[in-house]
């Protein structure tokens, strides 16, 4: 496997991750999904380019990257209980209260 | 084999060190406690603040951890502007905690947290360290902004800003890991090795892309446009005294922030860089100057309003200069005095039952002249007008712009500076030309920390605007850092 292939691996991840973001009209839950999707494409380059270069930088960054996406992941479900508790959906569509 | 001792410096960052302690044990307290123990809290994280400020005072210059962390007289200068900001924030925020009941003490955890983050990005010397810092100031305040649990606008507010900003930190990581696979390092300095066109230099356009996407990371947490879509929605919702806080603290934070990566790691890329924060800071001022015109809440107007200034900001930094770098602490420096003072304000009239639309101002000057004064010396400072301290800041960056040859940009900016004066007026015109309903009474009391904000903050842009020097030789002496 050359190193190309994996970082178009981590592009098309990116890329899905951006447009399940702005694409999705339905589902919160969904839009954490794609930001992890977008905190794990990048993973995988930091681990490509470690591993082609010899040098571990790369991979001591992937371990911060994912300590700081579970608490990212944490804090978003966390405020989508609290929005919930108060709206009774999670549909993206109906958070509209503040206009723009 | 030898063995390597680890870089480890921890004087160079003892006043972060001393602020995660404070923060630790002020959690502790705010899980336990009476009703009263918010007023204490706050209290001991002032004096926190107040000691981490002195610190930083006597602080040398030093590098630790691998050049990962660097005090320098810039990062030292960034931090006291933050110490300042947070103080100021918690300082006049006590009255609108209680009332909202949200001063259980997790509220000023929260802000430590996110002013220690906001110390480490302006002392980082590697992506690493900026991406840490980053996350650790918007976590602590996608938290800080959704607050208030029972109130939907706060939520919402929260769950805006995470989105967006959860995206814009996935941005600037991938343009971390493209910089990183072309040059084979995360410090700072063995970026710019690397880039350094005479040793083979300049790699072609996947790292322009690196580089344009960690600046769209960075651009969204200064809320520059077209990065600035989540700003207004989120200023809005979000309690006032969060409000507040997101106008000054994370503005300094990434400001300082994206000076190194700018000069430190990409100087050999200043051809690259400069247009894009040239278009930044032009789309900045537009959206600054047009869209608050039809803002008719207070909080959503401000936010334009610091659109505005970050499009100023800027200018200063695509001036690539000594005097630019100097113009943009200054309007650092001016702009959390000013911002604070409005909010300081807006918080106030909250207490007295005022609401956040501007129409609330109406005849406010009958009322309460002083107040309306303040807010009018708050209004024309951001407006720019001499001889408020406001004119100075925004002076000094077009004089930085002109030197550097940005002669369109500069004109296009004073341009959109008029503009941007018509609805800073619009506001003193409701307090002072306008009769107030007839049952308003603006009767609320003004309790001593407020007092003593407004007068600092009041009795600041005066002085700065007619007597700046001292304000200048400051940030002269605090951009040094960076050899120009």
């Amino acid at each position: 496997m050359s190193l190309s292939n994996f970082l178009y691996l981590s592009a098309i991840l990116f890329t899905l991750g951006i447009f399940g973001i702005f694409l999705n009209r339905r589902n919160m839950i969904i839009i954490l999904m794609s930001i992890e999707l977008i905190l794990l494409s990048v993973n995988i380059n930091f681990v490509a380019f470690s591993h082609y270069m010899g040098d571990v930088t790369g991979q001591v960054f992937t371990f911060f990257v994912l300590a700081v996406a579970a608490a990212e992941a944490a804090i978003g479900l966390a405020i989508l209980v609290a929005f919930f508790r108060n709206r009774s959906t999670i549909d993206v569509e109906e958070i509209d209260t503040l206009k723009g | 084999m030898p063995v390597q001792m680890p870089d480890i410096n921890l004087v160079a960052m003892l006043p972060e060190i001393v602020l995660s302690l404070l923060g630790l044990v002020l959690m502790l307290m705010s899980a336990q406690g009476d009703e009263n123990r918010g007023g204490r809290i706050s209290m001991l994280a002032m004096i926190g603040l107040v000691v981490a400020a002195l610190i930083t005072v006597g602080g040398k210059d030093a590098t630790g951890f691998g050049s990962h962390f660097i005090n320098d007289a810039f990062a030292r200068s960034m931090k006291l502007l933050m110490y300042l900001s947070t103080g100021l924030v918690l300082f006049m925020s006590a009255d609108y905690m209680k009332k909202h009941r949200i001063d259980g003490g997790e509220y000023q955890v929260l802000t430590l947290m996110a002013l220690l983050g906001g110390m480490l990005m302006a002392s980082a010397g590697d992506f690493l360290m900026l991406y840490l810092g980053l996350e650790l100031m918007s976590l602590s305040i996608y938290v800080l902004a959704a607050i208030q649990r029972d109130e939907l606008r706060s939520n919402e507010a929260g769950l805006k800003y995470f989105v967006l900003g959860s995206m814009a930190s996935g941005f600037l990581l991938y343009g971390i890991s493209l910089i990183y696979g072309l040059t084979g390092t995360t410090a700072y300095s063995g970026v710019a090795a690397a880039l350094d066109p005479a040793h083979g230099g300049h790699m072609g356009t996947a790292l322009i892309l690196g580089v344009v996407m960690v600046m769209a990371g960075m651009s969204f947490k200064i809320a520059a446009a077209p990065f600035h879509m989540w700003a207004p929605d989120v200023y809005e919702g979000a309690p006032t005294s969060v409000t507040a806080f997101m106008a000054v603290l994370p503005k300094v934070a990434a400001f300082a922030g994206i000076f190194r990566v700018l000069l430190i790691a990409f100087p050999s890329l200043h051809s690259q860089w400069i247009p894009l924060v040239q278009l930044l800071a032009v789309f900045s001022m537009g959206v600054g100057a047009f869209a608050a015109i039809a803002q008719t809440n207070i909080k959503r107007m401000l936010a334009y309003s610091s659109i505005g200034h970050v499009g100023y900001i800027l200018l200063g930094l695509a001036a690539n200069s000594a005097a630019g770098l100097q113009s943009v602490v200054t309007y650092l420096a001016i702009y959390i005095f000013t911002s604070v003072g409005a909010f300081a304000i807006i918080l106030l009239l909250n207490a007295g039952g005022i609401g956040d639309e501007t129409e609330d101002y109406k005849g406010l000057a009958h009322k309460r002249p002083l107040l309306a004064f303040l807010m009018a010396l708050f209004m024309f400072s951001m407006a720019g007008i001499p001889p408020l301290a406001g004119f100075i800041a925004k002076l000094y960056i077009f004089l930085a712009a002109l030197q550097a040859g940005m002669l369109g940009i500069a004109i296009v900016g004073v341009l959109f500076s008029a503009v941007g004066a018509f609805y800073y007026l619009r506001i003193v015109k409701f307090m002072y030309f306008d009769a107030a309903k007839e049952t308003e009474t603006f009767g609320m009391a003004v309790g001593v920390p407020m007092r003593a904000i407004l007068t600092v903050t009041g009795v600041i842009i005066l002085v700065w605007g007619v007597f700046p020097e001292s304000l200048l030789k400051w940030t002269a002496t605090s951009v040094k850092a960076f050899a120009m």
